[in-house]
């Protein structure tokens, strides 16, 4: 099967590695060197700083693409907690049906996690939390699989949001939406994992990366919002980096810019919504197949 | 032909209330005919309850009915529902064979649609599962697969089409009281349209690559029967593994009991490639069949147990003391340092176990001593904390709190750090001998603190667990059900503790929210220790368990004889650990497979040490044992 796709879809792979040599060999500029030897800005209290950007692409007519954003600082001397909610979910199954099951979920998420979690936060005098941040999550997803069964019978979506409060990020995630940290030396790290056929023939090793990316069936979900009951979302917990970002985007901006571009034009943004407003032109600039919708957060003062 | 995937979609539209109301109660009679009497499952479109047959007064003719109910709002949707309950009823009405249920009856009634059914008095295989505590035997197995083959033959040769189940899985076969198997669930749903993006239909783990991407054969069957044969064997789950991931969990290593030729023909079954499986369920039959004549699994009942090779492993030396250790060695600069319920801390060469000194105090010593800068720290039963020379013995300075000292000391900025019984963390200065404060607590502290970021953290008896600042004011407090005597980890901005709660907490160090929290079968005391992104504990409960820092996710658990006191180590690549039922484990740290077991003569509570190659327990049997990993 493996030499069959090779023949198929194996792109002539010269140029490309030629084109990293001399990203390797060209000496930092002085801009680079400043993001690389960054250090995290003593800023108190600590906060997050957010941006985030969506666009229909340039081949579709309508958005299926849902997200949400919001991010607060509770100081009072005592202890400063920034708290922040990104979501972001792609719905599928159609016009009406996408539309409506990636708009639920990501409304739903949003409401459950500010009732259950941000509520509790500004409460003066909080009852103690009866669930972990990550049973949280969890209940926010089931609740959201039953509204986009509701709302959107026949639809689905895919749904990849993060809690983050104080330097932890909780995330959740089903389907094929991704979650990155970002660090200025250079590495982009995935730390979420593909619900998608696709990535189940890569970890088989079926086919390469680079063969997924253009693999015929590479839309086709394992997992999504919506569809096979009961719903099982990944949910973890990492630091957030003390120097970088947290991105999450849908297929849209990953399937069409590389990790390195991703990388670069982050660094090279003066802040986070400018970031992803680039971020939106490069995936339009690269044909823009499908929706985009991106988040970048930045953790200040850790 | 499946129902799943649109039924339930249809139960869970319901929430919670309306689920409940929406059922019929026991009494109703429907269409003048089926007396509704229980609800014995939420089973695809709706309920399926158990109803009399009141056409037959003067006996009792059970059938299963079974409920549509129609919510979407869509009326084309609502209609491609209707018609694919219908076309399940269409489908069962043609068939005839023991392992299909009869069908009696269907009709509609305003947005809920019932079939009636034969009702099989019986368990669905999931519920078998479920109730056994190890994995199905091999002979059980290959019967109730021999049965599968011939009702996926038939389903299969169905004139004028062949017919594919597409969703064969232990919650869809049903086991009779004559231990026969009857498929259930002929639901149909339709195949999702692939638009932008597509799903699959089917079950997680029972289907095979190619049904992912809409392709059904025949080999769809036979692929989610090797699933289902692959789940009675091990007893793991598939719905909880990566999809298409049987070779990784290979049977004959989760249960060696399992003959090499049935888990070829179950490998076989699995294929990735659909043409590299079996070309038709006949011939799958044909090789379970020959597989039961020749190993006899059909007729005799074995009777091999499962016998675990123990390594022999032998300590490298045993030094005895003169009453039970439960407490903690420690090893610096070629010494071990371990104290003993007989009041004394002794030293030994780690080498070989000789005799140094022993310091004698007033009371038991239950804790790990702390050795820095050429002095030892311990508490005492006899309340006090003693700073004793490495080299001679003697002792330096001495600091009395008001209770027994059970848990250990930190050192951190000029101060030792310990917890009394008498409910105060204190800190004390090491170079003044003096208290620089003590934090008053609701109850005794017999956890060792854990120190990171210019904080402190630690659990009492009164349930609490405390993080507090290097002045000794409270940062934030945690409340659990049950003491904590555990001592607390601290990694990557979270604190890790188990509780007698029966829980095992992830806490934001810096706020005191719960990041997570993993339910143990019982409580623990038993202190955390990491590797990589793993997290080791120990449970009453008498599992060792090794969890995902990240996702909490269960990786393995090791299951002792007795509970588990003890604490972890990982030493190179091994898990060591002690157990109430008096063995020192080795295990893998990533498999969980016992590498070696010693087996003292009393019960093991304390944590081992490790250094240069060899590893140090205590135990109640009155000695130190050191091993080579």
């Amino acid at each position: 099967m493996k030499t069959f796709l090779d023949k198929l879809f194996k792109k002539p792979s010269q140029a490309q590695s030629t084109g990293e040599m001399n990203v390797q060999t060209t000496p930092l500029t002085e801009e680079q060197l400043k993001v690389v030897t960054q250090e995290p800005i003593p800023m108190h209290p600590q906060q997050y700083l957010a941006g985030c950007g969506q666009s229909n692409g340039l081949q579709r007519d309508h958005n299926e693409d849902a997200l949400f954003m919001m991010s607060t600082v509770v100081a009072d001397g005592k202890s400063d907690l920034p708290f922040g909610i990104f979501i972001i979910a792609d719905g599928m199954g159609g016009h009406i049906h996408g539309e409506a099951a990636s708009q639920a979920a990501a409304r739903v998420v949003a409401k459950y996690l500010i009732s259950k979690v941000y509520y509790k936060l500004i409460d003066p005098n909080p009852e103690p939390m009866d669930e972990s941040l990550q049973e949280t999550v969890e209940s926010a997803i089931r609740e959201a699989q039953k509204a986009v069964l509701r709302y959107a019978p026949g639809g689905g979506t895919t749904l990849t949001c993060a809690l983050t409060l104080g330097d932890q990020v909780t995330i959740g995630h089903i389907g094929d939406s991704r979650a990155y940290f970002v660090y200025p030396d250079g590495r982009t790290q995935r730390i979420t994992q593909d619900h998608s056929l696709v990535q189940r023939m890569v970890d088989l090793n079926e086919i390469t990366e680079e063969e997924a990316m253009s693999h015929p069936n590479r839309n086709v979900l394992l997992r999504a919002l919506g569809q096979a009951d009961p719903v099982r979302a990944d949910i973890q917990t990492h630091q957030a980096p003390r120097v970088g970002y947290l991105l999450l985007c849908s297929d849209g901006l990953w399937g069409s810019v590389p990790d390195a571009q991703i990388h670069k034009i982050i660094s090279n943004a003066p802040d986070p919504s400018l970031a992803c407003h680039k971020l939106v032109e490069a995936a339009n600039a690269a044909g823009g197949p499908d929706n985009i919708s991106v988040i970048l957060v930045n953790f200040l003062g850790q | 032909m499946e129902g799943a995937l649109e039924t339930r979609r249809i139960e869970n539209s319901l929430d919670g209330n309306t689920g409940a109301l929406n059922q019929l109660r026991s009494g109703t009679t429907l269409v003048g005919r089926y007396q509704v009497q229980d609800v014995i499952g939420v089973g695809g479109m709706g309920s399926v309850y158990r109803a009399r047959d009141m056409h037959f007064p003067n006996v009792l003719k059970l059938v299963a009915v079974k409920e549509m109910i129609n919510q979407a709002p869509d009326p084309l949707v609502r209609q491609t529902i209707v018609q694919n309950f219908e076309r399940e009823a269409n489908i069962l009405v043609t068939l005839n064979h023991p392992s299909i249920p009869k069908i009696y009856d269907f009709f509609t009634h305003d947005e809920r649609s019932y079939l009636v059914e034969e009702f099989i008095n019986g368990k669905d295989l999931e519920t078998v599962l479920k109730q056994s505590p190890t994995p199905i035997r091999e002979e059980q197995t290959i019967l109730w697969a021999i049965e599968l083959c011939d009702v996926l033959m038939y389903l299969h040769t169905h004139q004028p089409e062949p017919i594919i189940f597409r969703d064969i899985k232990p919650s869809n076969i049903m086991i009779n009281q004559m231990n026969h198997v009857v498929l259930v669930d002929f639901g149909i749903a339709k195949i999702f349209k692939t638009g932008q993006k597509g799903t699959m239909i089917g079950t997680e783990g029972y289907s095979p690559p190619e049904q992912y991407r809409g392709d059904a054969t025949l080999q769809t069957d036979i692929y989610a029967l090797g699933a289902t044969m692959h789940y009675l064997l091990t007893h793991r789950d598939p719905r909880l593994e990566a999809p298409f991931s049987f070779k990784d969990r290979p049977i004959r290593e989760i249960n060696p009991l399992v003959s090499p030729e049935l888990e070829v023909i179950v490998d076989t079954a699995l294929q990735y490639n659909p043409e590299e499986r079996f070309p038709s369920a006949s011939d799958m039959k044909a090789a379970l069949v020959a597989l039961a004549r020749r190993t006899g699994a059909l007729t005799k009942a074995t009777s091999a147990s499962l016998t675990l090779q123990e390594q022999p492993i032998t300590a490298v030396w045993e030094f005895a003391l003169e009453d039970e250790v439960r407490s903690s060695p420690s090893v610096e600069g070629g010494i071990l340092f371990a104290g003993a319920y007989d009041n004394n801390l002794y030293a030994l060469t780690a080498a070989k176990g000789e005799f140094i000194w022993k310091y004698p105090t007033e009371g038991a010593i239950t804790s790990k001593p702390l050795v820095d800068n050429g002095v030892i720290y311990f508490g005492s039963e006899d309340g006090k904390l003693h700073a004793v020379s490495t080299k001679t013995g003697k002792l330096i300075w001495d600091y009395a709190t008001g209770a027994p000292i059970r848990g250990s000391a930190r050192i951190a900025e000029g101060h030792i750090f310990v917890g009394s019984d008498d409910c105060n963390l204190y800190a004390i200065n090491i170079a003044s001998y003096r208290k620089s404060w003590a934090l008053s607590t609701e109850g005794a502290i017999r956890s060792t603190p854990a120190i990171q970021g210019g904080l402190i953290y630690f659990g009492n008896e009164a349930n609490e667990f405390t993080c507090a600042d290097f002045r000794g004011q409270v940062k934030w407090r945690f409340s659990t059900k049950r003491p904590n005597t555990s001592s607390p980890l601290v990694l990557d901005g979270i604190v890790y503790f188990s509780s007698l709660d029966g829980n095992f907490y992830a806490l934001d160090a810096k706020s005191g929210w719960t990041i997570w929290r993993f339910r143990m079968g019982k409580g623990s005391i038993s202190s955390p220790c990491s590797v990589e992104n793993f997290v080791y504990v120990g449970s009453a409960d008498t599992y060792m368990y090794c969890l995902d820092k990240s996702s909490s996710r269960e990786i393995w658990r090791f299951k002792c004889d007795h509970q588990v006191s003890g604490s972890p180590i990982v030493y190179k690549d091994g898990i060591y650990f002690g157990a109430a039922d008096g063995a020192f484990y080795c295990l893998d740290y990533k498999t969980g497979r016992q590498r070696w077991k010693y087996v003292t003569h009393g019960p093991i509570t304390g944590t081992p040490a490790a250094a240069n190659d060899l590893v140090y327990i205590g135990s109640s049997d009155h000695k130190i044992y050191a091993f080579m990993p």
